[in-house]
C-alpha cells in the first residue's frame, strides 16, 4: 500500500513488511533503552496526549515512557477528571487537542471504533490504545515482535490464543497480525466466548482452527497466548462459572507439556493468576510476560517515531 | 549527467593507508583509540581503518556501530526506507579518543546528529572525525580531522561512495543529484 | 393555488387503473377531473411533463416524524415538506414520539399540527400499548375514532406474547391493523450492527437475524390464532421473506414492508464505522439483501416504506455504540428503488404499484393512491434520468443522517401536487399559460 501512515488504528491495513519494519526499529529502540541514559531527541518539540477513557496501568505507562524517552513533550489527560466529565463529546475533546498543538493523540475508548472518529474529524495523528473489542494494534504488534525476538520468524508458527476471544480486542488485533505473518492461529476457548464467522469458509479468518478442547489445541503449539477472563462473563451468562472456566481452560504447567518443548508463553496482562493462568507458569521459564512490558516500550517508541517522521507504508 | 568515476579500489586503499598513519601520528599510539562507523558506509570504512592499524601496531581496536537517525534534524525530508537501526557499540566510550567514521561530509548536519548521539552514551576523551570525501557546503561549524579527499562539488551534483562490503565495489562517483537517491 | 392545471405528454402509471401508457391528466381545484390523449382546456395552466413519469402520490406506510418531542431532529412542516420533496402525498407517523401516541391529546395535538404545518396528509399511527411499554393494550377504539390507522409501538416489538395475543383479539373489532417492528428484546440487546463477519471485524454486539425471524413467526402464528391482520415492519432477513411467503400460501393475513435502505445496501456499509448508516433493524449480508428483492418481485413484501428516522448531526457524530439508530429515507428513497428497476429485479409498474395502490389498500384508504377521476389531486411528477448530488443542503428534511451524502443518485422528483397545491415543486418545472 503506498502513501502516509497517518494513523495506527487496526492491524488490518499492516502489511507483513511494515510489520518487519516494525520490529527493526524497535530494535534499536531496545538498545537506546539499555543505555544509562535513557533518552533521544527523536520527537523533541513534538506534543503527544494520551487520553484514556478506561483505566490502563501498563499500556499507558507504557506509552508515557516511550514518548518521553523520545523527548516529547507528554500530555495525559484523564477523562474522569477534566470536561469529559461535564459531557464534553469526544469530538470537542479531541479539537481542543488538535487546538493546543497536539501532534499524536494516543486514545483508549470503551467503545469500538471510537478512534476512527477522532481520525476522521481532525487532522492529529491517532494511535488506537485499544477500543472496545474491535482492536489493540500496539499491544499485538508487542506480542507479535516478542514471538519474532524469540523464534526468528513468525511464518509457518503454532500460535494458540486461549481465553476470551469474542471480547478481545488483544485477540482480535493479533489475529490479523498473526496472519499477516503467515503464523497458524489457533483458537481456544468455549464457543460462547467465539466472535460469529471465524475460522469458517466464507468466514473473516478461513484459515484459523478452532479447536474448544484444550489438550488439541495446545499440542505441538510453538506459542500460547492466554488472554485475561474477565470476571463479568459468569454474569452475562457466557459461562456457567469461573471454576469450570478454570478446570477446563485454565494453562499450567502439566497442559504446557502438550505444547512445544520451547513453546514461549504470552498474556497482555494483568493476569488473574490462577484463574486463565497457574500462578506458577506466570514467572515459569516459558513466560514471557515481562519481556512483554519491556517490549511494549520499544515498540510505542517505534511506533511514535515512524509516525512522527511520516511514516511511508 | 553520467556518473564519473573519481577514485577506484587502489585509491581508497591508499587513502585509508594515510588516514591510519594521520591517526596514530596525531594520536601517537593507538592506545585508548576506538573506531565508531556511522551507518551505513562509515562502518567498513571504521573496519577498514581498524583492521589497518592493527596490521601496523598489532593491536585490536575496539570497533563500533552508530546509528544516529534518531538525532538527525531532517528527517522530515527523507524518502522512505528502513528509518532506524540499532546502534551497537559493545564498550564503554568514557575517556577513549572516539574515531568517528563517514563516507562523506557535507552540510556537518550528520556529524553533529552523530556526536550527539555518542554523547548521550558516555563521555569520551575526544571525538575525532574521519571522512573519505569532504565535498564542501558546510552548514554547521564542522570540520573533519581526516579527510581522504576534497571534491568540490555543486549543489546540483552529489557524491556517492561505493564500498565493497555494501555494494560489491569500492568507488567514488561524481553524480548530478537527481540521478542517486541522496546518502546519508 | 394551482387552480386548473393541465398535465400534458407524461407517461401515466397508475396501478389501481391498470393504466401505463402516454396521456394528458388534468386536474381542477385540488381533484382529479380526466386523464385522456391529446387534452386541450383553453384556460388552463399547462405542465410539459414530456420525459416524465406521472403517478398517483406515494404513500410511506413508515415513518418518524418526531412529533412531538423531537422536533429538533424534525418538525411537521420540515417532515412534511421533506416527504413532499420525495414523492409522498400520504406518511404514516409512527408512536414513538413524547409523549407517545397512545391518547386522545396527544394524537389530536399532532393531526392539528399536521392540518396547520403539513403540506401532505400525515396519518398519525396509534401505539399498541400503553407508553409504548408491552404491558396494557391502548384504548383502540377511542384511537380508532380520533382517526389512527394502525398500532404499532415501533421502535420496539410487543416482547410479551400473551400482550400481542391480546393486542391483536382486541383490534379486531376496530379493523385497526398491527404494525409490528419484529425483534426480540434479548436477542437483540445491546446490538449494534448485523451478527456476523462485519459485527466481528468492528468487535460490536451483533444483532442475530434471528432476533427478527422468531418475532414474525410468532405473530404470523398469533395472527392466524386470532384471525387479526398483522404488517411486519422493515423486513430484513431472507428466513422473515420465507416465513412471510409460507404464512400467505397459507392464507394467514399478513402483510409486509421492506425499506429502499434494506434493499440497496448491506452490513459492508459500516466498515469504517459509519454512524450514518446504524440503522434498526441493520443493515444485513447480500444474501439477505436478494432474498428481500425476491421478496419484492414476487409479491411476498407488499409494499416499500421508508422507515424515515431522521436525528440531529450531533447526534450521530459519535462513538459509534453512542449513535441512535436511523436513516433519514424519504428524498433518496425513489432514486434508490429506481436502481432496483434499472437492474431488472422489479418493473416501474411493480415498483409505483408498491408505493401508491397495494399501501393504500392495507391501510384500507381506496381512494388515496389512485388517479381516478374524482379522486383527490394527489400526483407525483419525476424524472427517472435526471441525476443528483445527496448533500446536507439538497435535503430539506432536518436529519441529514443519509450514508448516501456525497453520492450521485438517479431518478428525482420534479412536482408532488398535494389537492389545490404544490407540495413540492423542482426549481427547473414551469407551468406554462396558453
Amino acid at each position: 500500500m503506498a502513501g502516509k501512515r497517518r494513523h495506527i488504528l487496526d492491524l488490518d491495513d499492516f502489511s507483513a513488511e511494515e510489520i518487519t519494519g516494525v520490529f527493526s526499529v524497535a530494535e534499536a529502540m531496545r538498545e537506546v533503552m539499555g543505555r544509562p541514559v535513557k533518552k533521544t531527541p527523536a520527537l523533541r518539540g513534538k506534543v503527544v496526549a494520551t487520553l484514556f477513557y478506561e483505566p490502563s496501568t501498563r499500556t499507558k505507562v507504557s506509552f508515557d515512557l516511550a514518548a518521553k524517552m523520545l523527548s516529547a513533550e507528554v500530555l495525559s489527560l484523564q477523562p474522569q477528571t477534566t470536561s469529559v466529565a461535564k459531557g464534553e463529546s469526544l469530538i470537542d475533546t479531541a479539537h481542543t487537542l488538535e487546538a493546543l498543538g497536539v501532534d499524536i493523540l494516543i486514545l483508549r475508548h470503551a467503545s469500538s471504533g471510537a478512534p476512527y472518529l477522532a481520525a476522521q474529524n481532525t487532522s492529529l495523528n491517532i494511535i488506537n490504545a485499544g477500543d472496545g473489542w474491535h482492536a489493540h494494534p500496539t499491544q499485538a504488534l508487542l506480542d507479535l515482535y516478542t514471538i519474532w525476538r524469540h523464534k526468528g520468524s513468525l511464518e509457518g508458527l503454532k500460535v494458540t490464543i486461549v481465553g476470551d476471544i469474542k471480547h478481545s480486542r488483544v485477540a482480535r488485533s493479533n489475529i490479523w497480525g498473526l496472519t499477516t505473518m503467515g503464523a497458524k492461529v489457533t483458537l481456544c476457548c468455549p464457543y460462547t466466548l467465539l466472535p460469529a464467522n471465524l475460522g469458517n469458509t466464507g468466514s473473516l479468518f478461513p484459515e484459523v482452527s478452532l479447536k474448544p478442547d484444550i489438550y488439541s489445541a495446545l499440542e505441538g503449539a510453538d506459542v500460547v497466548m492466554t488472554l485475561r477472563l474477565q470476571r463479568e462473563r459468569q454474569a452475562y451468562g457466557d459461562l456457567p462459572s469461573i471454576r469450570e472456566y478454570t478446570n477446563l481452560y485454565q494453562i499450567n504447567d502439566e497442559r504446557l507439556k502438550l505444547a512445544k518443548k520451547d513453546v514461549v508463553l504470552l498474556h497482555p496482562g494483568p493476569v488473574n493468576e490462577d484463574i486463565e493462568l497457574a500462578s506458577a507458569c506466570v514467572y515459569g521459564p516459558n513466560s514471557l510476560i515481562k519481556e512483554q512490558v519491556t517490549n511494549g516500550v520499544a515498540v510505542r517508541m517505534a511506533l511514535l517515531y515512524l509516525l512522527s517522521q511520516g511514516w511511508h507504508k | 549527467m553520467t556518473p564519473k568515476v573519481i577514485a577506484g579500489a587502489e585509491d581508497i586503499r591508499r587513502i585509508i593507508a594515510r588516514i591510519s598513519h594521520e591517526i596514530l601520528e596525531r594520536n601517537h599510539s593507538s592506545k585508548d583509540l576506538a573506531f565508531i562507523g556511522m551507518r551505513t558506509r562509515g562502518v567498513p570504512l571504521a573496519q577498514r581503518l581498524a583492521s589497518s592499524i592493527k596490521q601496523f601496531e598489532g593491536l585490536d581496536v575496539p570497533l563500533g556501530i552508530l546509528d544516529f537517525s534518531l538525532y538527525r534534524d531532517d528527517l522530515a525530508h527523507q524518502g522512505p526506507g528502513p528509518l532506524v537501526r540499532a546502534t551497537n557499540i559493545p564498550f564503554n566510550i568514557d575517556n577513549e579518543i572516539i574515531i568517528l567514521v563517514d563516507d562523506v561530509i557535507f552540510t556537518g548536519r550528520s556529524a553533529r546528529a552523530a556526536i550527539d548521539a555518542l554523547i548521550d552514551l558516555g563521555r569520551p576523551a575526544s571525538i575525532q572525525l574521519a571522512v573519505l570525501v569532504d565535498r564542501g557546503h558546510r552548514e554547521l561549524p564542522i570540520r573533519p580531522d581526516y579527510v581522504g579527499k576534497n571534491i568540490p562539488s555543486s549543489k546540483h551534483e552529489d557524491i556517492v561512495v561505493h564500498l565493497s562490503e555494501v555494494d560489491g565495489i569500492d568507488e567514488i562517483l561524481i553524480t548530478s543529484s537527481q540521478e542517486t537517491m541522496k546518502e546519508g | 393555488m394551482i387552480g386548473e392545471l393541465l398535465i400534458k405528454g407524461g407517461h401515466i402509471i397508475d396501478p389501481s387503473q391498470e393504466l401505463d401508457q402516454r396521456a394528458d391528466l388534468l386536474i381542477s381545484e385540488g381533484r382529479i377531473i380526466k386523464l385522456a390523449q391529446n387534452l386541450d382546456v383553453p384556460g388552463a395552466g399547462i405542465i410539459d411533463a414530456e420525459g416524465l413519469i406521472v403517478s398517483p402520490g406515494f404513500i410511506d406506510l413508515h415513518s418518524h416524524l418526531r412529533t412531538p418531542g423531537f422536533e429538533e431532529k424534525e418538525d411537521i412542516s420540515s417532515g412534511t415538506r421533506s416527504a413532499a420533496k420525495g414523492g409522498f402525498t400520504t406518511v404514516l407517523a409512527m408512536p414513538n414520539t413524547e409523549p407517545p401516541l397512545d391518547n386522545l391529546s396527544t394524537i389530536t395535538l399532532l393531526m392539528t399540527l399536521a392540518e396547520k404545518e403539513g403540506v401532505i396528509r400525515v396519518l398519525p399511527v396509534g401505539c399498541i400499548t400503553r407508553g409504548r411499554k408491552g404491558k396494557e393494550i391502548v384504548d383502540m377504539g377511542e384511537l380508532s375514532q380520533a382517526g389512527v390507522v394502525a398500532l404499532s409501538d415501533d421502535g420496539s416489538s410487543v416482547a410479551d406474547a400473551s400482550v400481542m395475543y391480546q393486542a391483536m383479539c382486541y383490534s379486531l373489532a376496530f379493523n385497526l391493523i398491527l404494525i409490528e417492528h419484529c425483534e426480540e428484546p434479548a436477542l437483540a440487546a445491546d446490538g449494534q450492527v448485523n451478527e456476523g463477519i462485519v459485527a466481528t471485524r468492528l468487535g460490536l454486539k451483533g444483532i442475530p437475524t434471528e432476533a427478527e425471524d422468531i418475532i414474525v413467526a410468532r405473530d404470523i402464528l398469533l395472527a392466524q390464532a386470532t384471525g387479526s391482520r398483522v404488517h411486519i415492519a422493515h423486513v430484513s432477513t431472507a428466513t422473515s421473506v420465507n416465513i412471510i411467503r409460507k404464512a400467505k400460501e397459507k392464507g394467514i393475513k399478513v402483510t409486509a414492508e421492506a425499506t429502499p435502505h434494506h434493499l440497496t445496501m448491506t452490513e459492508e456499509s459500516l466498515l469504517g464505522y459509519d454512524t450514518l448508516a446504524k440503522v434498526k433493524p441493520p443493515l444485513r449480508r447480500e444474501e439477505d439483501r436478494q432474498a428481500l428483492i425476491q421478496g419484492v418481485a414476487d409479491g411476498t413484501i407488499d409494499v416499500i416504506a421508508t422507515d424515515h428516522s431522521p436525528h440531529t448531526d450531533a447526534e450521530k457524530m459519535v462513538e459509534f455504540d453512542k449513535a441512535p439508530f436511523g436513516i433519514s429515507g424519504f428524498e433518496t428513497a425513489l432514486p434508490l428503488l429506481l436502481g432496483l428497476v434499472r437492474d431488472g429485479y422489479i418493473s416501474l409498474y411493480q415498483l409505483i404499484d408498491m408505493l401508491t395502490e397495494k399501501p393504500a389498500r392495507i391501510i384500507g384508504k381506496l381512494n388515496l393512491g389512485t388517479l381516478k377521476t374524482g379522486s383527490p389531486a394527489e400526483v407525483t411528477l419525476f424524472d427517472p434520468e435526471k441525476e443528483w448530488l445527496v448533500s446536507k443542503n439538497s435535503l430539506i428534511s432536518k436529519g441529514k443522517n443519509t450514508p448516501l451524502i456525497g453520492q450521485m443518485l438517479k431518478g428525482k422528483v420534479m412536482a408532488t401536487i398535494f389537492g389545490d397545491e404544490f407540495a413540492y415543486l423542482d426549481e427547473s418545472m414551469r407551468i406554462e399559460h396558453a
